[in-house]
């Protein structure tokens, strides 16, 4: 799985969470929760929907390296090598 | 026979659209089965049976507008002989020209594009309104094929944007002014409402609450995400338990008069995606162990923001809370959600300095803050409410 089809996922499910964002338009270095009003429990959904997609378990540790796209990329690519 | 009818949908609603029968004569039913969809403001809303029996006739087609009150179906009685309609003729004629007189006759005759049984948000079914799109007609991408907003956008655009305002603009309440939002129009009733009648006093309460997010951080690491709990599901179960002492915070002012609720039915007020606001109930919240009442809290907010939830949420809550989450502002001056006479905020925990025996340091604090009605309890009994429920949020292992 490349890191394009894990931006891809990641992308489909954080639009599942915030249907009416303009993902495309959505820069990779900003703060995407802030950026789409995503609260706790949608943040959650999108943890438990990674899981399931990607079947990694994200702790609630590094919930904050999941704070912007391509950091959330980097380390899902990293976990899926790791 | 019994006449059903269509049920309280809380404060702020007097009328939907049926779009769904979900039972027909003969079918049997019990207590807390849904019988109908009706689409309010709000979204679909899943309407429950009060009593058991078998239903035996349908008084409404599907597009009909149906005020809160409105006989909806007859159903008969466990046990009751199932004889032909006459015993119970001059009852129905009594009900039908109620239900009839209530629903302009062009209604009746062209029924809205056939909607039901679509799962869809509500800004997606606000934005099909607005432009004149058939949900019928859109393919739903969103979770359990449900129709989210960019769904309607996209068949919009299909169709061609321009002839879809044309539409939009005979329907007439849209232009360059502000359009009349049916959410909004809906929580202003119930807040102008609750400004006017209810003299609410204000307390507030700093609280640390280092050790209930250290506690819940602890619980969280070890458990699969969808075993994990948010700071909200804790604040929820303090409530419900100071509640127990605290019983006139808990219930309803209606005629004059208050009366507490014997269950704990917490209201949680849900952002909806676009705007507005829902505050349904967890019913029996104080006594579902924390896991349970996670559960429900995430299963509600889903089912809400996806538009479909049941009336007895909507209408049941004895009080509410109204948390500002993750990523709001320090704190809130809630107004009460009539007929329930307290509202309880909470701001978004930050670490802050504090001052511990003497000592300034670096604490997760939370303010909390309530609102209730003087006509049932005083300041005073408030403060001591406030905290009870701080004082839980220092033992969180004991919620």
């Amino acid at each position: 799985m490349t890191a394009d089809d894990i931006r891809q996922i990641l992308l489909e499910e954080i639009g599942n969470i915030a249907p009416e964002a303009d993902l495309g338009a959505l820069d990779p270095e900003v703060d995407y929760r802030e950026k789409l009003d995503i609260d706790s429990i949608g943040f959650l959904n999108l943890i438990i929907a990674i899981g399931k997609r990607l079947k990694i378990e994200v702790p609630e540790k590094d919930y904050a390296r999941l704070g912007t796209l391509s950091g959330a990329v980097s380390y899902l690519v990293a976990r899926k090598r790791g | 026979m019994g006449i059903f009818r269509m049920p309280s949908l809380g404060a702020d609603m007097e009328a939907g659209t049926l779009v769904e029968w979900l039972k027909q004569p003969g079918d049997r039913v019990k207590r807390g089965d849904l019988i109908a969809v009706v689409e309010t403001q709000k979204g679909a809303i899943e309407i429950e049976v009060f009593e058991p029996g078998t239903v035996a006739e349908l008084l409404l087609p599907v597009g009909a507008t149906v005020p809160v009150g409105t006989a909806m179906a007859s159903i008969r009685e466990d046990g009751a002989v199932a004889v032909a309609p006459a015993p119970d003729a001059a009852a129905m004629k009594e009900e039908r020209p109620t239900a009839a007189a209530t629903m302009p006759a062009p209604q009746l005759q062209v029924p809205p594009p056939p909607s039901q049984g679509i799962k869809a948000s509500p800004a997606a079914r606000k934005f099909a309104e607005e432009h004149d799109i058939n949900l019928a007609s859109v393919p739903g991408s969103g979770p359990d094929g449900a129709i989210v907003f960019v769904d309607v956008e996209a068949a919009w655009q299909r169709q061609g944007g321009a002839a879809a305002t044309t539409a939009a603009a005979r329907t007439g309440a849209k232009g360059d002014g502000a359009p009349v939002d049916g959410m909004r129009a809906a929580i202003a009733a119930a807040m102008a409402r609750s400004k006017r009648e209810i003299p609410h006093y204000y307390l507030g309460q700093t609280v640390d609450v280092t050790i209930a997010a250290d506690w819940l951080a602890q619980r969280n690491a070890d458990r699969k995400p969808e075993e994990r709990a948010v700071f909200g599901a804790l604040l929820l179960k303090a409530i419900g338990l100071s509640l127990k002492k605290y019983p006139e915070f808990n219930g309803s002012f209606a005629d004059g008069r208050f009366a507490a609720s014997a269950a704990i039915h917490l209201g949680m007020a849900i952002a909806l995606r676009g705007g507005g606001l829902i505050a349904p109930a967890i019913h029996d919240a104080a006594d579902l162990p924390l896991d349970q009442l996670m559960i429900r809290l995430r299963d509600l907010t889903n089912r809400v923001r996806a538009g479909r939830f049941r009336s007895s949420e909507l209408a049941d809550a004895t009080i509410t809370l109204t948390s500002l989450g993750e990523r709001g502002v320090d704190w809130v001056q809630p107004i009460i959600y009539p007929p329930q006479v307290a509202i309880v905020g909470a701001g978004t925990p930050t670490v802050r300095p504090w001052i511990v025996d003497g000592v300034p340091v670096a604490r997760q604090l939370c303010d909390l803050t309530l609102a209730a009605d003087h006509r049932v309890s005083d300041g005073h009994r408030g403060a001591l409410f406030l905290r009870a429920i701080e004082a839980l949020l220092q033992n969180p292992e004991a919620l």
